[in-house]
């Protein structure tokens, strides 16, 4: 398991693109909102926790379909399927090495992006934590995703259009839990029912997205 | 039964569902079914609809826009429903390996999405006069346009995958997936935003009602009226797919001999 952790992040890392891809992807979207909205500082402090969860959760969703498809192709998920490796536990380090090339640095890079559009002192905090618990269930249902895309030539649409429907609960409490932060109320129950899909997910979701990988690839 | 067939017939009647898992067995009980589904689906809507637009008193709050009720309950009912066809569908696929099953889930996708954009349009015309709006982010208006994504792409993922039982396998872990998420974000969407929707008209766990009795009978009808529809559609679509399918298979064995 750690030699395939290993392996991936060492490929994420050297053969760049996903790592890279995602921050500079996020910084665009953050760029490009005060382009749209208008420049007041006031409106942009207001929206500041919810555009960047949105921008995090599409960066996230942008790296997705590269997933599974590059192993797809060189034929290591035929390999990893014949292993004496659990496929459940091969994807869940899939989607932690995910998680470790994307989400982390996304839930790194938001504080500077607040200051981009003006977010309110007392909500960094509050939007490391919310995006810090939030991206790994991203990841995870991701995987799911692309586990059911891997297959499909083209797929990249079709993952978004799997995908987004089932970022809704994450996006839902993480945004609340970065405004209420960001508004100095209490965070707490949107923060609780974050961490509960991220358990739940990354209990469950591993099962459904070797189950699907399985049926996939037979 | 006769007595020389209790041996076997033992068998088969408890396992008299399974039986229509055979295509032919299905297709034989889909059409004799299907002329009377289908004529009192027509009679039950033509009922539910005419009473319901011509036979009852204008409302005293909402005037005669309260009528859309007839249209839009029932349709709103038959999307959630549709659903759980497929989910319950899917599950037997997976558990059992009926292709009848699997197929069934994919005939009663596209009827489901009809069925939510039809509640979703009403609502939106309904909404216009009486909430001000065509459209709020209102939880119960938000859940259904996150159920017409779901539909989306349950129906995009049958139609990517060539080879049709893996559509069917992937398709039915995604609905399975799907409903929790369907479930999650309901409830995700209410703690978001307080609503504008009204409560349930027809609250089924507590028996009472908030509907007078003039709107309620031909609401009811409506309503068996959109079942018995979405039932016959379901029927109807199936057995297309059924032989869609028997002709895939014998073109490719056709091809095979050549």
């Amino acid at each position: 398991m750690i030699a395939l952790l290993i392996r991936d992040l060492r490929l994420a890392l050297r053969a760049g693109g996903g790592f890279g891809l995602g921050l500079a992807f996020f910084l665009i979207v953050t760029t490009l909102v005060p382009f749209s909205v208008g420049p007041e500082p006031a409106l942009l402090a207001s929206i500041a926790p919810g555009v960047l969860w949105l921008g995090a959760l599409l960066a996230c969703l942008l790296s997705l379909d590269r997933l599974l498809a590059l192993d797809f192709e060189d034929g290591t998920l035929d390999l990893l399927l014949t292993a004496p490796l659990p496929l459940e536990a091969a994807v869940s380090v899939k989607a932690l090495a995910h998680w470790l090339t994307t989400g982390l640095p996304l839930v790194l890079a938001a504080p500077v992006l607040g200051v981009l559009l003006n977010l309110p002192v007392a909500g960094y905090g509050w939007l490391v934590v919310s995006l810090a618990l939030g991206t790994p269930a991203l990841s995870v249902i991701g995987t799911f995703g692309a586990a059911l895309t891997v297959g499909i030539k083209r797929g990249g649409l079709l993952l978004s259009l799997l995908v987004l429907p089932l970022y809704v609960p994450t996006l839902i409490f993480g945004a609340e839990a970065a405004r209420r932060g960001a508004a100095g109320t209490d965070v707490s129950t949107p923060l609780l029912m974050l961490a509960g899909i991220t358990l739940a997910t990354i209990a469950c979701m591993p099962f459904a997205s070797a189950a699907v990988l399985r049926m996939g690839l037979r | 039964m006769t007595i020389e067939a209790a041996g076997r017939g033992d068998y088969i009647s408890i396992m008299s569902i399974w039986k229509y898992a055979n295509p032919v067995k299905f297709l034989a009980l889909s059409s004799r079914v299907q002329p009377v589904l289908w004529a009192l689906a027509a009679g039950c809507v033509a009922v539910g609809l005419i009473w319901g637009f011509f036979g009852t008193p204008d409302d005293f709050r909402q005037g005669s826009t309260v009528k859309i009720i007839y249209l839009h309950v029932p349709a709103a009912l038959m999307a959630i429903n549709a659903w759980f066809m497929m989910l319950i569908t899917s599950l037997i696929w997976l558990v059992r390996r009926h292709h009848v099953s699997a197929l069934a889930a994919k005939a009663a996708a596209p009827v489901g999405l009809v069925m939510t954009l039809i509640a979703l349009v009403t609502g939106a015309i309904w909404g216009q006069p009486m909430w001000g709006t065509w459209w709020a982010w209102d939880p119960r208006l938000t859940s259904f346009l996150i159920l017409f994504l779901f539909y989306l792409g349950y129906i995009a993922l049958w139609e990517a995958i060539e080879d049709p039982d893996t559509a069917a396998d992937l398709t039915s872990i995604l609905c399975l997936v799907g409903s929790v998420f369907a479930v999650l974000s309901r409830y995700a969407v209410q703690f978001w935003n307080q609503g504008l929707h009204q409560g349930t008209s027809i609250p089924v766990a507590t028996g009472g009602r908030t509907v007078a009795d003039v709107f309620f009978y031909p609401l009811v009808i409506s309503m068996i009226g959109f079942g018995l529809l979405f039932l016959a559609l379901v029927l109807y679509r199936t057995g297309t797919e059924i032989r869609l399918r028997r002709t895939q298979a014998l073109r490719a064995r056709l091809e095979r001999e050549l």
